[in-house]
């Protein structure tokens, strides 16, 4: 839609570019500029206060030198795959039980959503309250009779993450059940009948047919996950804030607890940095199959 | 096999009895109990006396209800030394929200407005910049802002908050806006410029007042988003004033003296409270908030 022409461009659509600045500023300032800056900073050894003070790759030694970083990073491999493992493969599976044309659809499909309108403060404290080991799921099992039962991972350091894994799963599954959802409902109707002529039965179905032709949605849906299990922070603070021990660190809180109780910003900075390209390993590629994707379909 | 044209379009319709759809039944109610064993376990805990936490699991239904810990957690509470409740909490986060909605929403709409129907060079650019800022983790950008809000001198301050949760709403509503705008008909922004109508006049008169859909489902993703914010609110604010999530986490987790668990799942409620009401009421619209999230336009 051209507005009328004037002679000069640069007042072409004045107000237009008037009411953009804030996007511009957003952009330009915060999402690039503020980012370099980290990015710039990561380099010096600031500590209490940024300071230019130029000592290359130091941090970064430091930094993967730290138990703790080691472990934030192995705890989000963990935490991360089987998130991603789960929550799509959750997410899809109710997604297809909804779909088998049940009574109360809109009742369970509230039910399973419901989560992801609360914070994760809110899940992180329900869920520590539920895996408490004297009052939680394992007092309920003894309460019945079994008493030898165990069921405590948050005062487990090998099971910590699993029990955070447990509150991530049931807050951000409902998600992936939306999206598949509407993926299921895109699938034409004609596939069902032609693939059902042929008498394949219903679980192949959804099995070899309808997950291949919802790649994009899933693509999304990976994205949209994997953004998430970067940012993990409050769900630990709130539910185990990292203990037992160290045993589920984060790198969100890392860079946190560096820059704002440990006095050591540049270890942030560089923890940081190190979160970005994460990001980007997973961005690039994904920008690359949408983009290119979508202008071979044009 | 009626109804071809309407409703689910998953397999065919069954009759009840059959194996597979008890199977079927039976696998999502064992998943509902899943999905709902927590809020059911805060809502019993939160009515028992601490007596009878003790006594019995988490799951035992209260054989005395009682109320007092959500009054409890509503104004006497203790965060450390301070015992106050999460009343002041919920007021921080009203007061955070409220404006945060509100100009968030504003700057996004103008913005989305401005890419949809005034287009002007460079701004796809500053426009796909903003949705891959969306990708950037907050950590890289939560330091330099403080900064920028020390510059500005509205650090710690609420006008700092709002900006801050402008900032990190843009990318998600400016791309919603700009979608809703595109796909109204264009004859009608033609009709109005022939009408002599300039920017601002066609944002007011012909798109704001045909926006509704799509501004519930903004409010709808702003409200929940920024009331279960917990990150900004401890970086960009005082102590004094907190929202309310940070303030539960601290009231729950707090070291000092006996741990009250029926008081503590009483202000996760409590905190919860307003998202969950706002999902339950919403229903569909909140989907739609998730999808115009989730499919890019």
């Amino acid at each position: 839609m051209s507005a009328s022409k004037r002679p000069n461009f640069l007042f072409q659509n004045l107000a237009s570019k008037i009411a953009s600045i804030p996007m511009i500023l957003t952009a330009t300032v915060i999402f690039v500029g503020c980012t370099l800056w980290t990015v710039a900073y990561s380099f010096t050894s600031s500590r209490l206060l940024p300071r230019w003070r130029w000592v290359g790759l130091d941090q970064y030694e430091r930094l993967w030198n730290t138990d703790r970083w080691m472990i934030s990073i192995n705890n989000l491999l963990l935490y991360g795959t089987l998130m991603m493992i789960f929550s799509l493969a959750l997410g899809f599976f109710l997604a297809a039980l909804l779909d088998q044309k049940i009574r109360g659809e809109n009742v369970f499909r509230t039910i399973f959503l419901y989560p992801y309108a609360l914070s994760f403060v809110v899940t992180g404290l329900t869920w520590q309250w539920l895996l408490n080991p004297d009052f939680g799921i394992q007092k309920l099992v003894r309460d019945m009779g079994w008493t030898t039962f165990e069921f405590a991972p948050l005062t487990n350091n090998e099971w910590a993450i699993y029990g955070v894994l447990l509150a991530g799963l049931w807050q951000g599954s409902g998600l992936v059940m939306v999206l598949m959802l509407a993926g299921l409902r895109g699938i034409d109707q004609d596939v069902w009948k032609a693939a059902r002529v042929d008498g394949i039965p219903n679980w192949k179905i959804y099995l070899y047919i309808v997950l291949p032709m919802m790649r994009p949605i899933f693509v999304t849906a990976v994205v949209l996950v994997a953004t998430g299990i970067i940012k993990i922070f409050d769900l630990i603070v709130a539910q185990t804030d990292g203990g037992p021990g160290l045993s589920t660190e984060v790198p969100a809180k890392y860079v946190y607890d560096m820059m704002f109780s440990s006095q050591n910003l540049g270890q942030g900075f560089a923890a940081s940095t190190t979160m970005l390209l994460v990001v980007l390993v997973i961005i690039i590629p994904w920008s690359f199959y949408e983009f290119a994707g979508r202008h071979n379909a044009k | 096999m009626q109804n071809e044209f309407t409703g689910p379009r998953g397999p065919k319709p069954r009759s009840i009895f059959r194996l597979s759809n008890l199977i079927v039944y039976g696998t999502i109610l064992l998943l509902a109990i899943y999905y709902l064993a927590p809020l059911y376990v805060m809502l019993v805990t939160s009515m028992k006396s601490m007596a009878e936490v003790r006594l019995s699991n988490v799951f035992a239904l209260p054989i005395k209800v009682t109320f007092d810990p959500w009054f409890k957690a509503w104004s006497s509470a203790c965060t450390g030394l301070k015992c106050e409740g999460l009343m002041g909490g919920f007021l921080n986060s009203l007061f955070i929200t409220v404006p945060s909605v509100i100009v968030s929403i504003a700057v996004a709409s103008v913005n989305g407005y401005a890419l949809a129907n005034w287009p002007y060079r460079g701004a796809n650019i500053f426009f796909t910049i903003l949705i891959f800022g969306a990708f950037v983790p907050y950590q890289l950008m939560l330091y330099p802002i403080v900064i920028i809000l020390r510059e500005l001198g509205v650090f710690g301050d609420l006008a700092g908050l709002v900006i801050v949760h402008s900032i990190f709403g843009m990318p998600i509503l400016t791309l919603i806006f700009r979608n809703y705008f595109s796909s109204l008909p264009a004859e009608l922004f033609k009709a109005a410029r022939i009408d002599g109508a300039g920017f601002w006049g066609i944002f007011f008169k012909v798109m704001i007042p045909m926006s509704s859909p799509i501004l519930v489902v903004a409010i709808i993703l702003q409200v929940t988003g920024i009331w279960n914010d917990f990150l900004f609110g401890i970086v960009y604010t005082r102590p004094e004033a907190y929202p309310m999530t940070v303030q539960l986490n601290n009231i729950v987790n707090s070291t000092y003296g006996e741990k009250e668990y029926n008081v503590n799942m009483a202000a996760t409620i409590i905190t919860g409270l307003v998202p969950l009401t706002i999902y339950f009421i919403s229903g569909k619209l909140f989907v739609r908030g998730i999808a115009a999230g989730a499919v890019k336009g």
